[in-house]
């Protein structure tokens, strides 16, 4: 058994238990199935009516049956999903007793457009609807589970409820990059010593009308609408945006420790975080590219490891003009010339962009990256941009000898954050 | 382990050096301390009638957020938090200091911004009018809603604009989850400085009470404050909160960094814990802040409580039933004088309770139903408590620094 404690003298923080609910599918063995096939997820919108709309595709989730729908009790089963699977696999604690805190990043939550329009009729009598007239039939106690259901901390309350997580759970949002930061907060806590265990859960459901709307409004989604699975095109000079996408990920940390002690299969190691905000715009990256660089070099830096032990890099790879550019240059930056040789995939161009669930989902297809030793492709790379010279392991998957993976989460408000993960300790 | 301590034996000390409030009751510190000590409240009983919010005290935007065009990128909470963030930094006397803020770790205890109203009214009264045709909903808000307004809604765009407008980039971390997000981003701030993951954070958040669609959330569960306000304490007939309006930050770091750079601390913040109580049967919220107590650290009979406790129940209730097993405690409510400001109360409180020390007083009870009394002595630690209106609690103690 190698030492429990890293370089740094922190203990090592292993993954012993994985969940994964994506449009590809429920679980880790459909998922990985569909996504070294190089199988889109990527689908026609049938959930509500797409009519003037200019996107009308995504990897909506639709084998998850939530009526009437809200974006928030999507989220809430998907998080369940993952994390009951996550869990199941580690076998750790008893059901419903989980030993350690739960980190979860979730959507901001907020009253929906069905329940505004149940609302409304409610308040419909001879005069306008506005919220004045909302406000009279609000209270009363016709509408309470709303309130329970629309707090911002209501699916980690619900989940840290079922799985016996103990302490405050913690609701995270770091935008694009919030699965990234629920794992970072996991393993922050198990290097302090706090826990032997946490579970870090990752969940997006927010394909709805106006959740549509505002990307589109922002010009950051595909129009690509047909046919739906072409759409995402990373590193593609035809690119033209990202494809919402639902999904949850779900990790079981473990000190190293802890793990051997109870005889856990370890599936990987979290060996390094890294994040730097950047103060350019809003939704805009520094065009110098440097809280990328940064972060980078911080993941790098917290695992106390040289770019040329990276053998993969799990992209962020949106597929928006824009993030796959800067992506290519912060990753050139740090890497140099091995930034055209270690290969570069995104696995959004096959499950689309699930928002704050990426981070955890693209962890856990990193960690069965080097599980199987096989590498899933970028899809949809027909017309390379000469701009970005990635090896993006283009249209189908690839075996390899992957020892080391950097998985990269970058979201608006300058949120950036990259986790390496490894193989178990020698 | 069930709550997270972060006071061990041996950690490092973690020093309270900034304090930004931007209230109902003003802007700055002492304008806050003034008005506390005059037992000033600006409650708004009419603009919501029959709902009660504490509005925003009026401030000069451009001191903190010198670019108009950041402030139209923003809405009112953000415009609130940015303004106060910037306070802090000015009280720990970081404001421009770019070596520090480019590694300065953020973590924002956030809600989300408030809706287009008049967008949604339409939609909604022309639905009523039988408008329901299969895509009126996306065609109406492709063509209303504002293509920006998405940015000053977003939870972790209050730390995205602070980042912008001040320059911290360390890290940028967002809570959310009501109260208790506040707690629970104090605790975790302090424990990465404690430990040696950090030296520095800016913490805190911020909300704009004087908001319908929030009011709407909170009257699904009749939690607002109607017709005629009453201290926090005479609300068990009446219960409820008034919104407040605040934005509260503060700068933490190590003891060490904040000697080296010949800053002076306000109060040392030694210990956060947090949890959450199931709340299915009456007690067991009293039992978890009753446990929350105990995980202190060492109580030394000199203290006061600075509460936020809401007005709502049964919490209060629970929450008057643990104080009273602390009767030589005296106790504050933050949401009779604030408001009840949701994430940013908690964080409210520590900037209340750190002033209260570094100024060798606790300010006067306001109080008409005997809970609150007065102390006469200088307080040498106050603890601060937080317990969510629905779920999750928090309790800190910050002590003077002798």
């Amino acid at each position: 058994m190698a030492a429990p404690r890293d370089n740094f003298g922190r203990p090592i923080v292993v993954v012993t238990g994985m969940g994964v609910v994506t449009s590809l599918g429920a679980g880790k063995t459909e998922n990985w199935a569909k996504l070294t096939a190089g199988e889109s997820g990527i689908r026609t919108i049938t959930r509500f009516p797409t009519v003037g709309l200019k996107t009308t595709m995504a990897g909506t989730v639709d084998f998850v049956p939530i009526e009437p729908f809200s974006s928030t009790d999507l989220s809430e089963r998907l998080g369940d999903m993952a994390a009951e699977e996550a869990v199941a696999q580690a076998g750790i604690g008893a059901r419903g007793d989980f030993p350690g805190p739960l980190f979860l990043a979730v959507a901001p939550v907020e009253v929906e457009w069905p329940q505004r329009e149940e609302l409304g009729r409610a308040a419909a009598g001879d005069g306008d609807i506005n919220y004045d007239a909302l406000l009279r039939v609000s209270g009363g106690g016709r509408f309470t589970p709303y309130h329970h259901r629309f707090l911002f901390g209501s699916v980690a309350n619900a989940l840290a409820d079922k799985f016996g997580t103990k302490g405050s759970p913690i609701s995270l949002s770091t935008a694009c990059a919030s699965g990234a930061t629920a794992i970072q907060l996991g393993v922050e806590a198990i290097r302090r010593g706090e826990a032997d265990a946490a579970l870090c859960v990752a969940t997006d459901g927010s394909v709805n009308p106006e959740a549509l709307v505002r990307f589109s409004l922002l010009s950051a989604l595909s129009t690509h609408n047909d046919p739906p699975q072409t759409s995402v095109k990373p590193f593609s000079k035809n690119r033209d945006g990202f494809v919402m996408a639902e999904g949850a990920g779900a990790l079981v940390l473990e000190s190293y420790e802890a793990a051997m002690a109870r005889g856990a299969r370890i599936l990987g190691v979290l060996a390094g975080c890294g994040e730097l905000a950047d103060s350019f715009h809003r939704t805009r990256s520094s065009p110098d590219g440097k809280p990328i660089i940064g972060c980078v070099r911080n993941a790098l830096a917290d695992a106390g490891m040289a770019p040329e032990q990276i053998d993969y890099i799990n992209a962020h790879g949106t597929g928006t003009p824009e993030n796959d550019r800067m992506e290519y240059l912060g990753i050139s930056s740090v890497f140099g010339e091995l930034a055209g040789k270690i290969p570069v995939s995104s696995n959004k161009s096959m499950v689309g962009h699930t928002l704050s669930a990426a981070g955890a989902v693209e962890a856990v297809f990193s960690v069965l990256t080097l599980e199987h030793q096989r590498i899933p492709p970028t899809i949809n790379y027909d017309v390379p941009d000469p701009a970005i010279p990635f090896d993006v392991v283009p249209n189908k998957a690839r075996d390899a000898r992957v020892t080391a993976v950097m998985s990269n989460s970058f979201g608006f408000g300058g949120q950036n954050a990259s986790l390496i993960l490894t193989g178990e300790p020698a | 382990m069930t709550e997270t301590t972060t006071s061990k034996p041996g950690s490092t000390e973690v020093w309270i050096t900034g304090i930004g409030l931007a209230t109902s009751l003003g802007e700055g510190l002492d304008s806050n301390w003034n008005a506390l000590n005059e037992r000033r409240i600006n409650v708004d009983e009419k603009t919501f009638a029959p709902f009660i919010v504490h509005p925003f005290a009026p401030v000069n935007l451009d001191a903190q957020i010198p670019k108009k065009g950041d402030q139209r990128q923003m809405e009112a909470w953000q415009r609130i938090g940015t303004y106060a963030a910037g306070l802090a930094l000015d009280s720990a006397g970081l404001k421009g200091n770019k070596e520090v803020l480019g590694r300065m770790d953020m973590i924002v205890a956030a809600g989300g911004g408030e809706r287009d109203l008049a967008v949604d009214s339409n939609i909604l009264t022309a639905e009523a009018k039988g408008n329901s045709a299969p895509g009126f909903l996306n065609e109406r808000l492709m063509s209303d809603l504002r293509p920006t307004l998405f940015l000053a809604q977003l939870s972790n765009l209050l730390a995205g604009n602070i980042a912008i407008v001040h320059g911290v980039t360390g890290s940028s971390r967002t809570f959310m989850g009501e109260e208790v997000a506040g707690a629970d981003a104090m605790r975790i701030a302090l424990a990465r400085i404690a430990s040696g993951q950090s030296d520095i954070a800016l913490i805190g958040g911020s909300q704009n009470g004087e908001r319908k669609d929030l009011l709407v959330l909170y009257e699904f569960g009749d939690f607002n404050l109607k017709d005629k306000f009453a201290p926090v304490w005479a609300r068990k007939q009446h219960p409820g909160f008034a919104l407040g309006s605040a934005g509260a930050f503060l700068v933490i770091e190590s003891k060490a960094h904040a000697l080296a750079r010949g800053a002076k601390p306000f109060a040392r913040l030694t210990t956060v814990v947090a949890d959450l109580a199931r709340r299915k049967q009456p007690g067991e919220t009293t039992a978890t802040l009753e446990k929350l107590w105990s995980k202190l650290g060492k109580l030394e009979g000199n203290g006061a409580i600075i509460t936020g406790a809401t007005g709502a129940e049964p919490a209060t209730s629970e929450e008057r039933a643990f104080l009273g097993e602390h009767p030589d405690y005296p106790v504050r409510a933050t949401g009779t004088m604030f408001g009840h400001t949701m994430e940013a109360q908690f964080p409210l409180g520590i900037g209340l309770a750190a002033l209260s020390l570094s100024r060798g007083a606790l300010f006067p009870p306001n109080d008409s139903a005997g809970v609150e009394i007065e102390m006469r002595k200088p307080p040498t630690q106050i603890v601060v408590v937080g317990v969510g209106h629905w779920r999750g609690e928090g309790m800190a103690l910050v002590e003077a620094v002798r």
